[in-house]
């Protein structure tokens, strides 16, 4: 029991809290008044050994002797690797101070620097490959500060350059950003548009004996565009705001590949109908998943934690406000056009293959994670 | 208090301004880092290696050496830079159609050590569909699937391995497949067996069936023999982190926490161990519990900080047992079962769930154990929990 006792004492007593095993990241830090910025990177010693070497006497152990011989390589490697731009114009580095400080994983240098950007700044653009060629798994973690805000994002190598527009400082302007992308977002993100189109299409027709007859009233027809249109507005509203707020986590392949799927099925549905009544649930069910692929969207965009629950709502008016604006020009076009031959047969028949043909390379690409179809060629 | 303020503080400023203020060392003879060093020697090899690779072009034999032995180097020290250098290597081989079976094994390891299991599933495929005989192959992939509760489709991944040379591989990989679907004394027998004949097996295959005995043997509650196999299969040189952490979690069940502090003494680097440090010493009561659990939360959100979510199982024990904040635990222990699906995940689940009671939520165990007719007594006795909370 003594000895137990002892040795138990002996352990407490002793508490070695070695710093941690952890993937690479450096810390970048901008903070930005009138024409000029303030910065901080932290980069692991661990890293910089691994890209420029550190430890010349190579005992294993990097000494202040060591590292203060190597400012200028370390000055010079980081800023090779880092570039800033104001507006369009690029704001050139001026090394600063050259210091240590300690992270979760060990000692990390700390780089001060200044860069002047000549003109007042409205936005900053930071492009960053430091160590991606070495190890894809570095990370950047670049925090701007502007006034009062404070704008987080991380860098990889598939996400390397970061816009920021300093204007969303005030909650007005960055509600407008978000409007803003929200409306683009639906209007260039063809899958949404694609999907909520084949879902409309039959809406001015009504199915009968395997074939298309043209509504007659106006009335029944708005009502079931009203409520398709619900249905998907407050399906991928649900979902966008409990993945944004991180309730959520699904893959974006998983997601990006479901929505492609829905939009094949809604487009067969028009060749082959299977579901012909009750198309509010369809539009309904797909929502949800569209909604996760709008949040990714907007996780890329880069959120402004302070201002979370605004760019949000933001994004998600300017979402709602671009569909109902495609709605508001389809609907009277497709009820003029209803009677004609074109509208059944080259719209409604020929587009929604048409559509489904795309979406179906879409998801063959999404799913697979590869490219068989060059897009911006083709629509350039 | 003060902890609750420190962690507050540091969760809302998610940035360096928790850490304490940079410096400029007083002296050049100051040691500010000491590179990992497992061993000199094998260090100044890589080196060497590395030294070599600088001269040369990208897509070599050596690039694939060198980034072999980094993640041979990540899986020993559990140290996650070794495999991103390794994937850095490996990257030009991206853009070729049909890398070499070398380049898909490795990199199936770099995306199963990630937990892109559908990634690390598709390379080995590929390499098995060229190399049927490729014994790695087999069984990086049943391990894969059993980490996924893919019983099935994992012990069809075992049994390729029995036509290839090494009988205590197969036997080993079904066995432990099998434990886990209700066989649990009948694998334990075959496997005891299958050990006794092959006493000229290399050490490492020694240490991982005697590692997946001390498993079945506790779930048997059979607690001297699990106590037994561990403490063998510790004794073989170069023990890994599995190993470690599935000890030290048999420990903890039997309330020894003194032996988990011993058997981690100088492991508190990799996050996975040191959460099992911490939870001894809640054990103990230890007077420095508050400061493991401060630094414990600095390196989980150090990992959330860079979007990634690798360690929700651990967090989750962590969040529930050190934190007591059931929810966000049982939030976490979901997320994980999404990618993780193995007992130690289940177990997690299920604990967050009752102590949130939320007994919908351990549906997908519940629906695990009564498919598969697993034996665990720590799970059965959590899901009787649940089944009492839901009448």
């Amino acid at each position: 029991m003594l000895s137990r006792l002892v040795l138990c004492l002996l352990i407490l007593a002793y508490t070695p809290i070695l710093h941690a095993h952890k993937a690479s990241d450096s810390y970048l830090t901008l903070k930005t008044a009138g024409e000029r910025i303030d910065g901080r990177w932290d980069i692991a010693l661990r890293d910089l050994d691994y890209a420029i070497g550190l430890d010349s006497d190579d005992n294993g152990e990097i000494t202040w002797g060591e590292m203060r011989s190597r400012r200028n390589a370390v000055f010079d490697y980081a800023r090779s690797h880092l570039s800033i731009t104001g507006g369009n114009v690029p704001c050139p580095v001026q090394p600063g101070d050259y210091l240590i400080d300690t992270h979760t994983d060990g000692a990390y240098s700390v780089l001060t620097f200044t860069a002047a950007c000549g003109a007042e700044l409205s936005n900053i653009t930071v492009n960053y490959s430091l160590l991606f060629d070495l190890d894809p798994q570095h990370r950047g973690l670049l925090r701007v500060e502007y006034g009062q805000a404070t704008h987080t994002t991380v860098l990889s190598p598939t996400h390397d350059s970061q816009q920021i527009e300093l204007s969303d400082v005030k909650p007005g302007a960055a509600f407008l950003q978000y409007l803003k992308e929200g409306v683009w977002h639906i209007w260039f993100g063809y899958d949404h548009i694609l999907f909520l189109l084949s879902l409309l299409f039959p809406s001015v027709l009504i199915r009968l004996n395997r074939s298309w007859l043209p509504a007659e009233g106006f009335h029944p027809v708005l009502i079931e565009v009203i409520k398709i249109v619900t249905a998907f507005t407050v399906a991928h509203s649900l979902t966008l705001s409990l993945a944004t707020l991180g309730v959520i986590e699904l893959p974006s392949r998983w997601v990006e590949s479901a929505i492609a799927a829905s939009v094949v099925l809604a487009a067969l549905n028009n060749v082959y109908p299977l579901i012909s009544k009750k198309l509010w649930l369809v539009a309904f069910g797909f929502g949800l998943i569209h909604g996760l692929g709008f949040a990714n969207v907007l996780k890329d965009l880069g959120l402004p934690k302070d201002m979370l629950i605004l760019a949000l709502l933001a994004f998600n008016l300017g979402v709602e406000a671009g569909q109902l604006a495609i709605v508001s020009v389809f609907l009277p076009a497709a009820f003029f056009l209803r009677r004609s031959w074109g509208y059944r047969r080259l719209l409604v028949d020929a587009g929604s293959v048409l559509i489904a043909m795309v979406a179906l390379v879409w998801l063959a690409e999404r799913s697979l994670n590869t490219q068989l179809v060059d897009w911006e060629l083709l629509f350039k | 208090m003060k902890r609750k303020i420190v962690v507050a503080i540091s969760v809302i400023l998610p940035c360096h301004t928790a850490f304490a203020a940079p410096y400029q060392p007083g002296n050049d003879a100051q040691i500010l880092e000491r590179l990992p060093a497992a061993s000199r020697f094998e260090n100044q090899e890589l080196r060497q290696l590395r030294k070599q690779m600088a001269a040369g072009p990208a897509r070599t034999e050596l690039a694939v050496d060198l980034a072999e032995r980094y993640i041979a180097r990540g899986k020993a020290d559990a140290d996650p830079r070794y495999y991103g250098y390794a994937e850095g290597l490996l990257k030009s081989w991206q853009q070729i159609q049909e890398p070499p079976p070398k380049v898909l094994l490795l990199s199936a390891l770099i995306k199963q050590h990630r937990h892109d299991f559908g990634g690390a599933l598709q390379d080995l495929d590929s390499l098995l569909r060229r190399q049927p005989e490729n014994a790695q192959g087999w069984l990086t992939r049943a391990i894969i699937l059993l980490v996924q509760a893919r019983y099935a489709e994992a012990l069809q991944s075992c049994a390729p391995l029995i036509d290839l040379d090494d009988a205590l591989l197969a036997g080993t990989c079904l066995a432990q497949v099998n434990s886990l679907i209700g066989h649990a004394q009948k694998s334990y027998d075959f496997l005891q067996e299958a050990l006794a004949d092959q006493s000229a097996a290399n050490a490492e295959q020694r240490q991982w069936t005697l590692t997946v005995l001390a498993d079945i043997a506790a779930r048997l509650g059979k607690i001297l023999d699990a106590e037994k196999h561990f403490s063998e299969a510790i004794g073989i040189e170069h023990p890994n982190i599995y190993l470690f952490g599935a000890y030290a979690d048999f420990l903890l069940d039997q309330h020894q926490p003194e032996k988990v502090l011993a058997l981690l003494q100088d492991k508190s680097r990799i996050d996975a161990l040191f959460l099992r440090i911490a939870l001894a010493k809640q054990q103990l009561a230890a007077s420095d519990l508050d400061q493991v659990t401060e630094e414990l939360e600095a390196r989980f959100a150090a990992s959330r900080m860079r979007g990634e979510n690798l360690h929700q199982g651990d967090e989750a024990r962590f969040t529930l047992h050190l934190l007591n904040k059931p929810g966000e635990a049982l939030r976490l222990a979901e997320a994980n079962w999404q990618a993780q699906r193995e007992p130690k995940d289940a177990r997690i689940l299920l604990a967050a769930a009752v102590a949130a009671h939320a007994a919908e939520a351990a549906k997908p165990v519940l629906d695990l154990l009564s498919a598969t007719g697993m034996e665990h007594p720590q799970l059965r006795q959590l899901a009787a929990q649940i089944r009492q909370m839901q009448r």
